[in-house]
């Protein structure tokens, strides 16, 4: 349309600085991945970034969140009267409940205080919200509304009402991401509610569904029974409900069982999360009385069969911790392992109490997920 | 679109650049979340191709990185990848312009596939593949929205 060009540029750009530029551009980017991806170098950058960021994604739900708040406004009578009623009979139940708790709490407060271990009880919890914002459709990680100046750390777990929701494995000031136990980079160490059969669950990638691919095949499971944490890798409390089995598939013609889970948090609809505070530290047991049972117990885990192959990162973690494990009793010679110093002295005292289950063979302390180092960063 | 006069001031740059941004994390219901097409790379692409003189490759690259940042995946690759096919477009510019709009939303097709075969690519090598075939979804989007997005920038950019 326009016949004269006031522009005194060239029409033709590029030549051989585009190359260039190219090249240094792509260099700078490959620079930061392997930065980002080696040795966590870049977190200062990566918080700047993201506090940037932070605003715009706070407004961009900000409609959603709008909208959900406006009907929340407008419930109708009817409804809120229902929710009382049910709340309130909830609560008289979970009083009940709370009842014998407490003195099954002191009771096994005493017990542990007789046996010099720490509780690792949940101290304290702070709510967040999920800021409903899509990361990625193909990873299972949220973000929420808290971050470093509210207290969060890297590694923090994050539960809701009915069981383990996930970790922190970024927190910015202002906001945090959080892994979730689906995402498949996710892997956390459980305990068969029933039997105290351990092993790990891994996250599939559907909110649904949990995989426990390292269980032998004569393993003590059966559908229905509650996944509790095990406390080990000392990114979780123990003892929280993870999920529930819902299918266990023994197939002769493999070393290991096939155990779906379904996860009991509800990691697709909460609208907030609790996170967590737990004491981490483990009392030391003395060496003396400990050398005996972690050199008895040293047997099962080296010679029971281990998973062919291992895939994921955090299970390649898994399976060298046990090896240092079983040439020396571990409280003699404090091992270099960037590993939480729970998951060996945690492992230790349990069967000085109880019998080692006859599948010692799950009892590999696993480092939750791939990513984040959980330890260091208690506040 | 050919004699479309870009004047666009950096307020109006930022503007678009932070809608892009945004459309990328915007809730969506999760059956659609597959389908959304790439629009940071979208708008690179508009960029290199039809106001060149504005924003380039270094562009693309801190598009790239907040892009990175937004959805807090690997810093980087984004920024590589966006960098890469802008350099392609960049140097393709021409001849595309000159296309009738069917077969510019195949090199944009094109474009963004290569887009999205680094990212898979990277992903793979950075030890977290996502190998559902699901990814892919949004490319022929992202080429289907190119005569959409045309118009639209094109609208942004005459208004005074």
């Amino acid at each position: 349309m326009t016949t004269h060009d006031p522009d005194p540029r060239p029409l033709l750009l590029g030549g051989p600085a585009l190359g260039l530029r190219l090249i240094v551009l792509a260099l700078m980017a490959a620079g930061l991945m392997v930065a980002d991806h080696r040795n966590h170098l870049l977190a200062a950058i990566r918080d700047g970034v993201a506090t940037l960021a932070y605003p715009v994604q706070w407004a961009v739900q900000a409609p959603v969140a709008a909208w959900s708040a406006l009907r929340e406004s407008f419930a109708t009578r009817t409804r809120v009267e229902a929710d009382n009623v049910r709340l309130a009979a909830d609560n008289l139940v979970l009083r009940l409940k709370l009842l014998r708790f407490e003195s099954l709490e002191q009771e096994n407060q005493r017990l542990r205080a007789v046996r010099e271990s720490s509780a690792r009880v949940v101290q304290r919890s702070l709510v967040a919200e999920i800021v409903r914002v899509d990361l990625d459709p193909f990873r299972q990680r949220v973000l929420i509304n808290k971050g470093t100046r509210a207290g969060l750390f890297r590694g923090q777990a994050a539960l809701d009402a009915n069981g383990i929701f996930g970790q922190v494995t970024r927190a910015g000031p202002f906001s945090a991401e959080v892994i979730l136990i689906s995402d498949p980079e996710h892997a956390i160490p459980i305990q068969v509610n029933r039997t105290g059969v351990r092993s790990i669950a891994l996250g599939t990638g559907r909110s649904g569904l949990l995989s426990l691919p390292y269980l032998p095949q004569n393993a003590d499971v059966i559908v229905g029974d509650l996944l509790v944490s095990s406390g080990l890798g000392g990114v979780y409390p123990p003892g929280y409900p993870v999920g529930k089995v819902t299918a266990v598939k023994p197939d002769p013609g493999q070393p290991l069982l096939s155990v779906e889970a379904a996860p009991l948090a509800g990691l697709d609809r909460d609208p907030e999360i609790l996170l967590v505070w737990f004491e981490r530290e483990v009392i030391e047991p003395e060496p003396e009385s400990e050398a005996k049972p972690a050199t008895t117990t040293a047997g099962p885990p080296a010679t029971a069969p281990m998973p062919a192959q291992p895939t994921d990162q955090a299970q390649s973690q898994a399976q060298t911790q046990p090896q240092p494990q079983a040439q020396s009793p571990p409280q003699l010679q404090p091992q270099p392992q960037p590993q939480p110093p729970t998951a060996t002295t945690d492992q230790a005292p349990a069967p000085s109490a109880a019998q080692p289950p006859p599948d010692a063979q799950a009892e590999t302390p696993a480092q939750a997920p791939a990513e984040p180092p959980p330890e260091g960063n208690a506040p | 679109m050919r004699g479309t006069r870009i004047n666009f001031g950096w307020g109006r740059v930022i503007g678009l650049t932070i809608i892009s941004l945004a459309a990328m994390v915007a809730p969506l219901p999760s059956f659609l979340e597959m389908f959304r097409p790439d629009f940071v790379a979208l708008t690179v692409l508009w960029f290199c191709l039809l106001a060149p003189r504005l924003l380039g490759l270094s562009y693309a690259w801190c598009a790239g990185l907040a892009l990175d940042g937004f959805r807090g995946v690997l810093l980087g690759q984004h920024a590589l990848t966006l960098t890469v096919i802008a350099y392609v477009a960049s140097k393709l510019r021409l001849q595309i312009r000159a296309f009738p709009p069917l077969q510019q939303s195949a090199v944009i097709l094109a474009l963004l596939w290569l887009n999205e075969f680094l990212l898979f690519w990277i992903d793979g090598v950075a030890g977290h593949p996502v190998t559902d075939w699901r990814r892919w979804l949004a490319v022929p989007v992202g080429a289907a929205c190119w005569p959409l997005v045309v118009a639209l920038y094109a609208r942004f950019a005459a208004r005074r």
